[in-house]
């Protein structure tokens, strides 16, 4: 079953051509649901090859799959292959299964607009791309899914492309991203240079072997961090996240917050070898902006408003754990919170997206709340995403996110601060939002008018298409744990199965203070949750303390209006003094030359116009003097 | 070192000459036809232009894929005392830039019509395509300048003649430029011939002959070098010789445009690979730092002044000095995997760019403005239209599974070792390449469509089926660049041995066993 892995990738490059050439005919819904039975039949080949894959031996698990030779140039030897391992399989099986979920929700969703079966088209390119990535054998595949990601992201953030902030928010995506592949690009030529091959499998066990200087493996793994720093949202490069969410909520949530923006994790993961032999400074740098971004991303998701802003920065800062995880060596860890933060964030995107449905396209948080009534399913739902991602016991969000503060602090006591102060805003902000969301007074009432609801407008539930992926995925946040639950070595199942992908590469902590008071830590973790939900009942429920949301967090420590205000101003200003340098200093020079000639040979003019025969004579006298220093020279 | 291997070909049919002579001819034809008769001069363009493209698909098949040296060789003395010969060859280097001669002129001449003057435009056309198709097949320096000035004559008059209002500036600027650089190039090649005397004994301008067997003092090869390269720079346009190009292509009508960034500005390139690093190896090498920092600036200028322009076809020339610098970047690392990209960026380039010029031809024609502040939200009327402009437009930024990365990415790989900091430096263009081309595409197909651009017609079949052309290719090489790459690099390893050979340097990479991931671990490398 190994073998077929390629079909996994193949169904939804099927159902893209199938769209491009049919799709305009098949129409709402049938486009869509084509769309979905090619993600579903993806994730039932990769479920097959997983369940392969489990009833072999730990040796025989990883397999290669070459379809045909791509770029062969002389000791550049680069395949289409694909390699399903244990860490590919477990990507490809959480980016198809939500997947079909994003997509049958989407049928609902994106339900009478004009350019329906378009918006299939690009997120089954959108699947293929992602699966290119995550079973790619080598480098250059997964820079193929990497690029391809980041174009379907940009299609599809500015997939209303007549409103102008839709539209510059996908070129900023493409563009910001295009910073980061700068890094992976150079990733590439450094490994190409060390080993002579871009494979996954010869740069890792090279690493593995030591034949790779520290030098060079420390600017692979600094450069590849570049490259995950654009497509996965750290600072300094997340800017374009926040905008993304001018996307469609089914893109937001299958590609800005579950696939896509992890893609940076997974190739540290796939890359772990290389990271073990950096100097120890490098993975040290990864961790710092992992945790300082997780922080940051937090603060500013405290003063938002709109309903998918909170979502993003949240997502900005659940990414920076992960990086934080990366960067202490707890890649189990990170994979697990990938996988969670998937599932529960998934739920709370496709949640808001409900929301916001039901309230014909309002996102102000400010003029929602009580839905929990009208929109009974959503609400239960969103709340066990909100238990979650807050870290409560028993759900998902809490086992994956202790792991990661387990192995943080055994690593860097100063960055597990970080993460726990980290963990009490999340709590906070996410309390604060289902309370302005589902609880407390119905402001939609004194909006009713802008709905243009003719005075009788009520939220209402949204249909079953869309509820179903609500349902399944709050399962999953509910029971995700079980993946790896902390109690005893047998209960963890990832671990055991990833082992062989991250053992170079993984922390041991067993035998640290950390690990021999890990009921200390996770009681330590459970109080923080606790009290940031207290805190925030208490400011947006209760109202009993003031609430503090400074106009400095809404706009995000001003980052981006800097950022922004550099670009406007002395970035374009050099650019355009570029612009102005070539049409003046440099043809003003052609030009100048062109107009000495023509003043020097003024005589010959007289005799004979057009300037063509004037130049033509002047440069066949040149040649002549040329060519006679030319012997001169030659025969000298 | 570069056998002649085809000789049995040149037996049989002289199939090089009769690229040359089948346009050639037709342009006699042309000038010949009546001219109350315009479809016979039409029928007459159409039957040469696609004969010469069937002739290069024949070529093309029955290319031997392995060899490195000249193929279908055909060699006949010429003006015998001064030894100039009509010498002929095409090898992996040039067998590309060939065949996209030949496919790009009908693909022009059916697809594109000219306002006025269908006579003369098409005569000059089919003059030019014998004049580009002689400069890659010529493998006698005399030879190759003659097609080289050859080429300026005709553009110059369809610059000239059916270009848009500057046309008169633009053409002579283009003309009076280019002919600036042949003047060194023509110096370069008698003094070349002559000096070549003392070590050969006789004078010869065939180039196989000079560049294997002459010897040059190492000051005078490169004072010859540089007289070459003059020539090659004005025509590439490297940095800072590019300034005609952006007045040339703007002025030039769309059929104009199309084949300048196609094949025009490709014998700069193409010129540099065949008789600068061929005939003075050791002075290209000498000059690799120069050559390296120019590519590198023309790729950030090129991409940076593309950023500012107001006029979309000239923010596409401009996006053309960018690209180009990067195939110069790719030619002066030495390495057979910079130069096999740069080799296949030079075609990609033809095509991408081609395509382009031809997209904004095709918004011109429709709204008769080029100015990207008058265009907006044309994509929500002519969805198909933008449809093609974007799949042109990342094929021309680079996007993996499209032909333009292709060869950019070998490029940079295989120049990473030899030209580090240049790569690291110009590698910076991928992201400015995505700023100028994504912010012109949403200024002029993303917003609320205006009044102005409401009745925006979407492509008609005929153009449907041009562009369908170009993005076939488009994505056939970057999906499966395997028959190319197998072509190119035999002759571009030959190409790089020579220039390590004369040089005395090693620029290939040391091979690295690649080797297999279980036994990895016991291998080691010296790496340290």
């Amino acid at each position: 079953m190994l073998h077929t892995v390629w079909l996994v990738p193949a169904l939804p490059l099927a159902g893209f051509l199938l769209l491009v050439l049919f799709g305009r005919r098949l129409a709402e819904p049938k486009a869509g649901w084509l769309a979905a039975t090619m993600c579903g039949a993806s994730f039932f080949v990769t479920l097959l090859v997983f369940l392969d894959m489990v009833s072999k031996s730990a040796e025989e698990r990883s397999h290669v799959v070459r379809v045909f030779s791509w770029i062969p140039v002389g000791s550049l030897q680069v395949d289409l292959a694909f390699l399903a391992d244990q860490l590919s399989i477990t990507m490809a099986l959480f980016v198809t299964g939500i997947g079909t979920l994003i997509h049958l929700y989407a049928i609902g969703y994106m339900h009478g607009d004009p350019k329906f079966s378009k918006f299939f088209i690009y997120l089954n390119l959108f699947v293929f791309s992602m699966l290119m990535l995550v079973l790619g054998e080598n480098l250059l595949v997964t820079f193929l899914g990497w690029e391809g990601v980041g174009t379907c992201s940009y299609f599809l953030i500015s997939f209303w492309h007549t409103r102008d902030s839709a539209a510059t928010a996908g070129k900023k995506a493409f563009v910001t991203n295009r910073v980061g592949d700068w890094g992976f690009m150079m990733a590439m030529f450094l490994a190409f240079g060390a080993v002579g091959t871009l494979s996954y499998g010869t740069i890792n066990s090279a690493a593995q072997g030591g034949s790779i200087s520290h030098v060079t493996a420390t600017a692979i793994a600094l450069m590849l961090f570049v490259g995950a720093c654009g497509k996965s949202a750290q600072l300094p490069l997340y800017l374009w996240l926040p905008d993304a969410m001018e996307g469609p909520t089914p893109v937001s949530a299958l590609i800005h917050a579950a696939t896509m923006v992890t893609a940076g994790v997974f190739l540290m993961t796939r890359m772990n070898p290389v990271i073990a032999e950096a100097y120890h400074w490098a993975p040290t740098i990864i961790a710092v902006i992992g945790a300082a971004t997780a922080l940051f991303a937090a603060t500013v998701a405290v003063a938002q408003n709109d309903i998918k802003k909170v979502l993003a920065y949240s997502t900005v800062s659940q990414l920076g754990y992960m990086f934080l995880a990366v960067g202490s060596g707890a890649y189990v860890a990170a994979i697990f919170h990938m996988i969670t933060h998937a599932f529960f964030k998934a739920l709370l995107f496709l949640g808001s997206g409900s929301v916001i449905h039901g309230m014909h396209h309002e996102q102000d948080m400010r003029k929602m709340g009580a839905l929990r009534v009208l929109m009974p399913v959503t609400g239960f739902t969103f709340i066990i995403g909100w238990l979650a991602i807050a870290g409560v016991p028993p759900f998902a969000g809490f086992w994956s996110k202790d792991e990661i503060l387990l192995y943080v602090f055994a690593n860097n006591r100063a960055l597990y601060v970080v993460g726990l102060v980290t963990a009490l805003l999340t709590a906070f902000y996410m309390t604060r939002q289902v309370i302005m969301v589902f609880f407390g007074e119905a402001k939609w009432k004194d909006h009713s008018e802008e709905h243009g609801a003719h005075g009788d407008f009520v939220p209402h539930e949204s249909p079953r298409i869309m509820l179903f992926p609500l349902v399944v995925l709050a399962v999953l946040s509910v029971g995700g744990g079980l993946l790896q639950l902390p109690f005893t070595k047998d209960l963890h199942f990832l671990e055991k199965w990833l082992e062989p992908i991250v053992e170079h590469g993984e922390a041991h902590i067993s035998g640290s203070w950390a690990y021999d008071n890990k009921y200390l830590l996770m009681l330590g973790a459970i109080v923080v949750a606790l009290g940031g939900i207290a805190l925030a009942v208490g400011v947006y429920g209760k109202k009993k303390l003031p609430a503090i949301e400074p106009q400095i967090l809404a706009n995000a420590w001003n980052y981006d209006k800097g950022v922004s205000a550099f670009m406007g101003g002395p970035g374009r200003q050099s650019f355009e003094g570029v612009a102005w340098a070539d049409a003046h200093v440099i043809d003003g020079a052609v030009r100048g030359t062109g107009s000495v000639v023509r003043k020097s040979s003024g005589l010959v003019r007289k005799i004979q116009s057009g300037y063509v025969r004037v130049y033509a004579a002047a440069i066949v006298i040149g040649v002549l003097a040329m060519l006679a220093w030319f012997m001169w020279r030659g025969v000298a | 070192m570069i056998a002649e291997v085809g000789h049995s070909a040149s037996m049989s049919f002289p199939i090089l000459t009769a690229l040359i002579f089948v346009p050639l001819l037709g342009a006699i034809a042309a000038v010949l036809s009546s001219n109350r008769r315009p479809e016979w001069t039409k029928l007459i363009a159409l039957i040469s232009s696609v004969g010469t493209a069937g002739l290069s698909i024949w070529m093309l098949a029955s290319f031997k894929t392995s060899e490195g040296g000249f193929q279908f060789t055909s060699q006949h003395a010429w003006i015998r005392e001064w030894g100039i010969g009509w010498h002929l060859g095409v090898d992996g280097i040039s067998l590309f830039l060939v065949v996209l001669t030949g496919l790009l002129f009908p693909l022009v001449i059916v697809g594109i019509d000219p306002h006025h003057g269908h006579k003369r435009y098409l005569a000059w056309l089919l003059l030019l395509e014998a004049g580009v198709m002689g400069s890659f097949l010529s493998l006698d320096l005399f030879l190759f300048f003659a097609f080289f000035e050859i080429v300026l004559v005709p553009m110059y008059f369809l610059i000239g003649g059916w270009g848009y209002d500057q046309r008169v500036y633009a053409a002579t600027k283009f003309f009076l430029y280019t002919m600036f650089g042949s003047a060194f190039m023509l110096v370069g090649i008698i003094a070349t011939a002559v000096l070549a005397k003392n070590s050969l004994g006789y004078v010869t301008f065939d180039l196989v002959t000079l560049a294997e067997q002459a010897s040059f003092g190492t000051n005078t090869a490169r004072w010859l070098f540089f007289a070459f390269a003059i020539a090659f720079a004005v025509k590439v346009p490297l940095f800072p010789l590019h300034t005609w190009l952006p007045d040339a292509h703007t002025q030039a009508p769309t059929g104009g445009s199309v084949i300048l960034a196609g094949v025009l500005l490709k014998l700069g390139t193409y010129g540099f690979l065949r008789f600068g690093l061929y005939l003075f190896p050791e002075a290209a090498v000498w000059a690799k730092p120069l050559f390296l920092t120019l590519a590198v600036a023309g790729i950030l200028w090129g991409a940076i002044a593309a950023t500012m322009q107001k006029d979309l076809k000239r923010l596409v020339a401009y996006s053309s000095v960018a690209h180009l610098g990067f195939i110069v970047l790719g030619t002066f690392a030495f390495t057979s995997v910079a130069l096999t990209g740069g080799v296949m960026q030079m075609v990609n380039h033809g095509i991408s760019t081609g395509a382009l010029f031809l997209l904004v031809g095709m918004i011109y024609e429709r709204r008769h403005t080029r100015q990207i502040a008058e265009l907006k939200g044309l994509q929500s009327v002519a969805p198909i239209f933008a449809a093609a402009f974007m799949v042109v437009m990342l094929s021309s930024i680079g996007v993996p599974g499209l032909n333009g990365f292709v060869g950019e990415f070998l490029i940079l790989i295989g120049s990473f070792e030899n030209a580090r900091w240049w790569v690291v430096v110009g590698t910076t263009g991928v992201i400015l390449a995505a700023l100028y081309l994504l912010w012109a595409y949403q200024r002029v197909f993303h917003g609320e469509v205006d009044e102005a651009n409401a009745s925006f017609p979407e492509l008609t079949p005929r153009e449907g089926m041009l562009l369908f052309t170009f993005i076939a290719a488009i994505v056939f090489t970057g999906v499966y660049p395997k028959p190319m790459l197998d072509r190119i690099e035999p002759s571009v390893k030959v190409l790089v041995t020579h220039v390590e050979e004369r040089s005395g340097r090693t620029f290939e990479p040391d091979v690295v066993e690649v080797k297999k991931a279980p036994a990895a671990k016991e291998e080691k490398h010296e790496d340290h």
